[in-house]
């Protein structure tokens, strides 16, 4: 049975983390299903007791959330119309039970590709805060998930928040997943799109992350910018060309072919961006 | 090593508990403190059974380390009532509304309602689904639950009845048990000095193996009592349900032929056994070739799994009736078509569980099953005793549906506890019980049909291959039932069904509610469809025009009598069929974007019990000195709820009220023979019994007062009056000497539905009785992305005599949600996705309204003529689904489930 340690300074944990056969668990929603029929760690550090791991906070240039803060507590916090998208995927991760516990670091440094959190966050341009005993650094979230249970967080690291620039706070957003049932599904395809209106009512900025279509979500940059000065209420998916989507390698799975994947990233997108305009 | 105390606050009260605080919070909850009301179904946060408050908010405690919760305070469903503002409430109206089934998902229903409810006092409909969403139940199709939750909302705790004979809604008798968390499954009992067993498991279809030195194994790891493999086992290494068929070691020898199959187990303290890396345990892997399809198996030069059953073939099946040739030439039309479907898990939520006693020379194996007697006449051969000194002991079963009808923990508990001389326990994790218990036979179907002009069938062929895994189980049952129903309840001259069962090396395929049925139906009930579309007939009138009645034979050649109401059933839909079907083709006529909704229905029919095997059940029923009556009552309750139909049954038919009958739950030394609950048997034939029983109790009665038949009885304390007229007499029971049973009287009765052999053809009377019934479905179809939403769930059943409504309501409810899970989302895959976030089960969010109407007409071999509806529910659900979105769509489903992916391609077919 493991030890754990519930260290109630960073620089604690970052001790505790830095000995042998310790993991860090936050939310302990993708450790502990991890752990059936094999043995346990030997010790475990939590990160949830971290006072400057938990809460968001508004700040000049950036919404700062601490990487232990549980997705309910996204859902139910007052944020911008730009995070829409995050609380309405906060509301899709596994079900009450889970988003109770799992937390927002903890979907990222999971780092699945089927992390609902990851497309919504990625079409925000967030950043991610990382400390060490050596300091704290900073990078973009693209940068951070390096492909399927990959990111940069080093051994020894802690991710401490994640940043959310403030730059288009105003903009509609939205989130849609599919999945083969309504509550605990593992996503079979989930889109993120960010929509910012210019003053004629048409479109001055677009986001659109999509995951599960790839080892790590992918932003679909060529579409972003195919999509700057069209009208809010366009038929998007006639403006859509293959080359938009060029960025996805889905994969067949129990869940779905690469092929429906493919299909159903396209018709999610235009979705979401329907809804994202509608709401800019 | 000893943790530091952990100070928690457990349902108000202040406890501490010296573990280690990365141990899982359900695991310290049920282990050091006692309180087993909290469940575990997967230990990975998938089903949502253990769901505790943890100051207030839901939580999964497998996912909770409990040092994380340090100085929390904790609610589980034992404190429910006395720590949250309506868990009282809710756990009154679950009881009365039916909304407990197995229960084991219940506390974690119940604790996540109380969140809701507390913090909400007026949810709505979709509130509930939500504060629902992540507590999975196998049972009751949610609707139950979700009504249960609504009452307790909007009133007072309601009054659950516990008096009423045959028809009353009398609230399950173990149901307080259940909504409390105080029933035991088959982990919940286990002594505190048991020593636990792990089994050694193949991680390949199909290898070799070869163990090494286990000696200098035990010697590295303290605290294993020793390795079990299959030289350990004193008797034959051998078992199967069907004594003829028997072909399953408990342990492998030499090659193993599914993955996942045992070949060794390690019997150790608890703690030390829970630590083990079983990875590093000494065995050699050579894997070989595998067939995991029935197509590869039969192939020339595959391998042959069993040396009797040559080209793999377990089994055959076959029922002809008339000329099919001349059928199809005599037919204005013809429908044909390749159907599908997967290997289907029964998820239910106690995955098995359960513990040994050696007493001498006598075996005690407490474990979660169906079929007490059967497990006792294997486990007495395993062990090499006399079944007599076997005694079985049922726990509560969360869920079985099939699967807990062949042997699971019991044994390798057995033998642990046999060669250690200690308790033995064993509790299987969600991926060992998904990998290695029995499953829904995949079925690859071509069929034809051939109807005249207006409609009449003429003819079907009909040829069906079932993917029957490694191993017999019931295989050979869902070869010979599935050509018996394939004409479906329609009339049908020229007909013949063939189906084979087929070895692979994949995990046995056994029992699971329909013994192939509903995957005949899914075919047949398509192909109905299609024909009426060719003749332009509406697809319920279709069904109406050749319903079959109780005059005219069935395609084995029996004549049914009474208790045939499909064209009632039919006729019980008409209404709701037009109205619906009007409805939906006048929202595609508006359409503008991707929804596109559709109606659909299908009809049933299921043979109630063995298929012309004898199927007995035994009741003995007594009633004691002081005046209560004791009812023998074998047949394991599974969540379906014999425990309350049978005494209900004997009630009616005694005269006594229920309230003064106890139950003597299945034990194999303490009640009589009543069979396996499986093939909706229990109501039918146990409930049979039940009432010849207690009709003979007051037949000894009256004789024991010398009073005639129709004298009228009255139980009181101590005594028993019998008025006749106007006098009225008084049996003191304790003047009677007690009788061989112990009894002042006592009577003990048998059924044995009456049923003929099928000849070469197939023709004879396989069953005493057929239930009968049509579901519709309505669905919403979006085009785009090939997603299915059921809007509404009709089902209509002729269930002879509704003895308990709500109980009987919560079976249909139930099919229908496995339906769903059939027709959408359920399919494994041996190898992958052991788990419940991989395969995937409805959700309260999946279960639309289910409207059930009840046809009584009664059978006359059934008890007041009520008949089984376990499985019958299940079967019409998939078909009708699938019609339904050939309704909207215009696609029929060749291959179930209609995921996503699947039906876009389908769609993208039609253009």
């Amino acid at each position: 049975m493991a030890l754990l340690h519930r260290p109630r300074a960073l620089n604690e944990a970052l001790a505790h983390l830095a000995e042998d056969g310790v993991r860090a668990i936050a939310g302990g929603t993708d450790i502990f299903p991890a752990l059936v029929d094999r043995p346990s760690p030997r010790a475990f550090v939590d990160l949830s007791a971290l006072p400057e791991l938990r809460g968001v906070s508004c700040e000049a240039q950036h919404i700062r959330i601490g990487a232990a803060t549980r997705w309910s507590e996204i859902a139910r916090a007052d944020l911008p119309p730009a995070l829409r998208m995050l609380q309405q995927a906060a509301r899709e991760i596994g079900a009450r039970q889970i988003q109770n516990r799992a937390t927002l670091g903890g979907n990222l440094c999971n780092a699945s590709p089927a992390a609902d959190g990851a497309p919504p966050l990625l079409a925000l341009d967030s950043r991610v805060e990382i400390a060490s005993t050596s300091g704290v650094r900073s990078m973009p979230l693209a940068d951070f998930l390096l492909g399927n249970r990959r990111t940069a967080r080093g051994p020894g690291e802690i991710m401490t928040a994640i940043l959310v620039p403030r730059a288009f706070e105003r903009a509609g957003s939205a989130f849609l997943k599919i999945g083969a049932r309504r509550y605990l599904v593992i996503s079979i395809v989930m889109v993120a799109a960010l929509v910012e209106a210019d003053d004629a009512r048409r479109i001055r900025t677009a986001r659109i992350a999509v995951g599960a279509a790839s080892a790590v979500a992918q932003r679909l940059r060529a579409l972003e910018r195919k999509l700057v000065g069209a009208a809010l209420d366009a038929d998007f998916g006639a403006l859509f060309e293959d080359g938009h989507f060029a960025t996805l390698a889905p994969i067949d799975d129990v869940r779905a072919t690469a092929a429906y994947r493919r299909e159903a990233a396209r018709a999610c997108v235009a979705r979401a961006l329907a809804e994202a305009a509608s709401r800019a | 090593m000893s943790a530091r105390a952990i100070s928690l606050t457990v349902n108000g009260a202040a406890r501490q508990v010296a573990v280690e605080g990365g141990a899982r919070l359900s695991d310290v909850l049920r282990n050091a403190l006692g309180l087993t009301g909290t469940k575990i179904g997967c230990d990975a946060g998938d089903c949502g059974a253990c769901t505790v408050l943890v100051d207030g908010e839901p939580v999964c405690a497998c996912l909770t380390a409990v040092g994380q919760v340090e100085n929390s305070a904790i609610v589980t469903v034992e404190g429910l009532g006395a720590c949250t503002r309506s868990g009282g409430r809710l756990q009154a109206a679950f009881h009365d509304e039916g909304a407990a089934q197995c229960g084991a998902c219940t506390p974690g229903m119940l604790v996540s309602a109380a969140a809701l409810l507390d913090a909400e006092p007026a949810p709505t409909e979709s509130d509930i689904a939500e504060a629902l969403g992540g507590v999975l139940c196998r049972c009751t199709g949610y609707r139950k639950i979700v009504s249960a939750v609504a009452r307790a909302a909007h009133g007072a705790a309601p009054a659950p009845l516990t008096e009423g004979a045959v028809g009353a809604r009398v609230a399950r008798r173990d149901g307080r048990a259940k909504i409390e968390g105080r029933d035991a499954f088959g982990a919940d009992a286990i002594p505190a000095d048991a020593l636990f067993v792990r089994a050694i498991r193949a991680p390949h279809h199909r290898a070799r193996f070869e163990i090494g030195d286990m000696q200098a194994y035990l010697r590295a790891h303290p605290g294993l009592a020793g390795v079990l493999t299959a030289a350990d086992i004193p008797g034959r290494n051998l078992h199967g349900v069907i004594p003829h068929f028997a072909d399953q070691p408990v342990f492998a020898t030499h090659e193993t032929r599914f993955r996942g199959e045992a070949v060794a187990a390690v019997v150790g303290e608890r703690e030390a056994v829970a630590a083990l890396d079983l990875t590093e345990f000494p065995v050699r892997w050579t894997p070989l070739p595998a067939v995991l399809a029935p197509e590869e198996a039969l192939a020339d030069g595959a391998p042959q799994l069993h040396p009797n059953r040559p080209r793999n073939i377990l089994v055959g099946g076959r029922v002809a009736r008339g000329d099919v040739e001349r059928g199809f030439i005599d037919s204005d039309a013809i429908v044909e078509g390749v159907f599908e479907t997967g290997f289907v898990e029964h998820a239910y939520i106690e995955p098995e569980a359960g513990f040994a006693r050696r007493a001498g020379r006598r075996m005690e194996v407490t474990a979660c099953t169906q079929a007490p007697y059967m497990d006792r006449d294997d486990v007495a051969a395993i062990l090499g005793l006399e079944p007599e000194q076997v005694r079985i002991v049922p726990t509560a079963v969360g869920g079985g549906f099939g699967s807990k009808l062949d042997l699971s923990v019991q044994p390798y508990i057995a033998l642990a506890a046999w060669k250690f001389g200690r308790p033995a326990a064993m509790v299987y994790s969600r991926p060992e019980s998904i990998a290695t218990t029995t499953k829904r036979h995949p079925a690859r179907i071509r069929s034809r049909i051939g109807a005249t002009k207006d409609g009449r069938i003429l003819a079907i062929d009909f040829a069906g291959d079932f993917n029957t895994g490694a191993y017999a189980s019931w295989g050979p049952t869902v070869a010979n039932r599935v050509p018996v129903h394939a004409s479906g309840p329609y009339v049908v001259p020229h007909y013949r069904a063939l189906t084979r069962a087929i070895h692979t090396h994949c995990a046995p395929a056994g029992a699971f509610r329909g013994f192939g049925v509903p995957q005949m139906a899914v075919a047949q009930e398509q192909l109905l469809d299609a024909l009426a579309d060719r003749l332009g007939l509406d697809p319920l009138e279709l069904r109406l025009r050749n319903a079959l009645d109780g005059a005219t034979p069935t395609v084995t050649g029996q004549t049914l009598g009474d208790g045939v109401a499909f064209r009632e059933c039919l006729e019980a839909l008409r209404p709701a069929w037009r109205a619906a079907r009007a409805q939906a083709e006048s929202f595609n006529a508006n359409a503008r974007g991707p929804l596109r909704r559709g109606v659909g229905m299908a009809g049933m029919w299921y043979g109630c019990g063995n298929t012309s095997l004898s199927n007995p059940s035994t009741i003995r029923i007594g009633i004691k000195a002081d005046g209560r009556i004791a009812l023998h009552q074998g047949a394991v309750d599974i969540g379906q709820g014999s425990n309350t139909i049978i005494p209900q049954i004997a009630a009616e038919a005694l005269g006594a009220p229920l309230s003064r009958i106890d139950l003597v739950s299945a034990d194999t030394d303490l009640t009589p023979d009543c069979g396996k609950t499986s093939a909706s048997r229990q109501t039918f034939v146990t409930g049979r019994a039940a009432l010849q029983a207690a009709r003979a109790l007051r037949a000894g009665i009256l004789r024991h007062a010398n009073a005639d038949d129709d004298a009228a009885l009255r139980f009181v304390d101590g005594a028993v009056e019998i008025v006749e007229g106007d006098v009225r007499r008084t049996l003191a029971l304790r003047d009677l000497p007690p009788d061989a049973f112990g009894y002042a009287v006592s009577a003990e009765e048998t059924f044995d539905p009456p049923t003929t052999p099928l000849d070469a053809d197939g023709q004879g009377d396989p069953y005493a009785v057929y239930g009968f019934g049509a579901h519709m479905a309505e669905v919403e179809v979006d085009i785009e992305l090939g997603v299915v939403k059921v809007l509404r769930i009709v089902a209509v059943h002729d269930v002879g005599r509704a003895i308990n409504p709500t109980l009987l309501e919560g079976q249909i409810e139930g099919g229908v949600a496995q339906g769903l899970g059939l027709a959408l989302m359920e399919e494994f895959h041996p190898g992958r996705g052991e788990n419940l976030h991989d395969y995937l089960i409805p959700t309260i969010g999946d279960l639309p309204p289910i409207e059930c109407i009840l046809v009584e007409q009664p059978a006359s071999v059934g008890p007041f003529g009520a008949k089984g509806v376990g499985e019958q529910a299940l079967i019409p659900t998939a078909p009708a689904i699938f019609n339904a979105i050939r309704h909207a769509a215009g696609v029929a489903v060749t291959r179930a489930p209609a995921t996503p992916d699947r039906l876009r391609a389908a769609l993208k077919t039609r253009g």
